[in-house]
């Protein structure tokens, strides 16, 4: 349930769901995400679900503040058909040339690198979110000794396609982009396609997604 | 092939297409993109008789030297821009806010913007460019829009699909008005701040940064004390959020900003102040006063209806 609605400057509102991090308050946020973008209220012109915070951002030229706070406050969020969401098996490489981060894990985490793997893959994350850049997702929750603070200096160069860990989440870079997330492997699938502009996102809010390891072969025949 | 085209002489600094942007992508991670600078975006579309969502280019501090081949078409620069048009045996310097009509062989060179950052040139037609999203605006981050989501670049020929019939010379006099304080509303983590910070945030100058874009506006100056905590659990962004990272130096997020963001949010300029806000040049002085929600509101419609009047004189 939403506890609070405020206004993020004058043309959005900040729906706080509260401060904890889990499953069931994020998928209260994915319900009132889907429910409202389904309804299409005039005027509303973006919605960001997010850990457990809902943004739904208005064009200030045809609404405001006050008819947005009370169309959220009197949506009946349990109407939403349940999310039709996906199971997906994310191949992924983790051979020394895509793992650039291994050996900082490995010092951090005081586990091996086999360990490490084997704490990671073919386990259930939930998908809280995706942005930051196009459809990147935000996936957790990782094991509690699998938990590592982001790089003290983010890299100006993240490749495409890197499977990356901080703190309780996993994410994929979907771009080459700048970050700071500790590398662990890399994906030869698509997990962004401008292209397809009905579902440019491979994996979305509320998904489930399993790591499935690959080999440097198999990495680079995945595409041929 | 189009027998109507621009050719790039000089891409200019940061050259892109834009228009009205794109909605309903935040939650998979994109941002709207469009012209920097809205009211100044409608204004040359209305000088050379467009649609007011069409696509132009939008130049930063450097323009584009550009040579049109093809039949009579009329063209106008908005901002505060130095620019000049050349045709066969003259050369003339060019005024914004006031549309001339261009022929075959005439260049039009955009030598920078005037203590502003953005200019917008717009052709009285319509440029044949691919679409995303409903949007052609470039967002360069992630190679999304047009020209595949990338810069003009020198050499490049870029057709145009239409010209406009109605071919009336248009003229405006519109000044482009600078203001000393940027209005913002509270953000919503203003209380991870110490009391001497938020002092600071409202009372202190900052000055803006050469690591300024279309994604966001770094400032320096005092640094803003953090007593909470330096990072929040990532949530939503919009354009205009003032967010303030571990080092004290607030950023504000702009048209091409990442979608989630984790530093705290001490406040959102307002609505009414973006486009003059997205215009203070790296070095520009920038102080910011509280305003509230209604009084925001309020300003934001009166801006509108300026923006609207002004548009109609045209």
């Amino acid at each position: 349930m939403i506890k609070n609605i405020s206004n993020l400057g004058d043309a959005a509102l900040y729906c706080d769901f509260g401060n904890e991090v889990n499953k069931s308050i994020n998928s209260q946020v994915i319900k009132y995400f889907k429910t409202i973008k389904e309804k299409k209220f005039e005027g509303i012109n973006n919605l960001t679900p997010s850990y457990n915070k809902l943004i739904i951002s208005y064009d200030l030229k045809k609404t405001n503040f006050k008819e947005v706070k009370n169309y959220v406050e009197n949506i009946n969020a349990q109407d939403s058909k349940d999310i039709n969401s996906k199971k997906l098996e994310i191949p992924v490489c983790c051979h020394e040339n895509f793992s650039m981060d291994i050996k900082r894990l490995e010092e951090i985490l005081k586990l091996s690198r086999e360990k490490i793997l084997e704490n990671f893959l073919n386990k259930e994350y939930f998908c809280y979110m995706t942005g930051f850049i196009a459809g990147m997702p935000f996936l957790g929750d990782l094991d509690e000794n699998m938990r590592a603070q982001r790089l003290e200096t983010p890299r100006v160069k993240v490749p495409k396609g890197s499977v990356a860990l901080t703190e309780q989440f996993a994410n994929i870079y979907t771009f080459e982009s700048p970050g700071g997330w500790n590398i662990l492997g890399n994906t030869p699938l698509d997990v962004f396609d401008s292209s397809k502009e009905d579902k440019p996102n491979l994996i979305n809010p509320g998904d489930t997604v399993i790591f499935k390891e690959i080999s440097l072969d198999q990495y680079k025949n995945y595409n041929e | 092939m189009s027998s109507n085209y621009l050719e790039i002489i000089r891409p200019g600094i940061n050259t892109t297409f834009q228009d009205k942007g794109r909605d309903h992508l935040y939650h998979i991670g994109i941002p709207f993109s469009g012209a920097m600078d809205n009211r100044n975006y409608l204004i040359a579309n209305k000088l050379v008789n467009n649609n007011l969502d069409s696509a132009l280019i939008e130049f930063a501090y450097q323009g584009p030297h550009i040579k049109y081949s093809g039949e009579k078409i009329n063209l106008a620069v908005t901002g505060d821009v130095i620019f000049s048009i050349k045709k066969k045996d003259t050369e003339i310097e060019g005024n914004c806010y006031e549309s001339y009509q261009i022929e075959n062989g005439d260049e039009i060179n955009i030598i920078s913007t005037n203590k502003s950052v953005y200019g917008y040139l717009a052709l009285g037609g319509e440029f044949d460019l691919k679409f995303q999203w409903n949007s052609c605006s470039i967002n360069t981050k992630a190679n999304i829009g047009s020209n595949d989501g990338k810069k003009l670049d020198v050499g490049q020929r870029i057709n145009l699909k239409k010209i406009n019939s109605n071919k009336d010379i248009k003229k405006t006099n519109y000044i482009n008005t600078k203001i000393e304080n940027i209005r913002v509303i509270k953000g919503t983590n203003f209380d991870y701040f110490s009391e001497e910070g938020k002092k600071i945030f409202y009372e202190k100058e900052f000055t803006v940064s050469k690591l300024s874009d279309r994604m966001g506006m770094r400032l320096e100056g005092p640094k803003i004390d953090n007593i909470v905590n330096t990072n929040i659990k990532s949530e939503g962004l919009i354009k205009g959020v003032i967010q303030v990272p571990a080092d004290g130096n607030p950023i504000i997020m702009l048209s091409d900003h990442g979608t989630i963001g984790g530093y705290p949010k001490i406040g959102v300029v307002a609505s009414v102040d973006y486009d003059r806000l997205v215009q203070m040049s790296p070095g520009s002085k920038i102080k910011f006063k509280e305003i509230n929600l209604s009084d925001a509101e309020t300003l934001f419609k009166l801006y509108e209806m300026e923006t609207q009047n002004l548009l109609s004189q045209i």
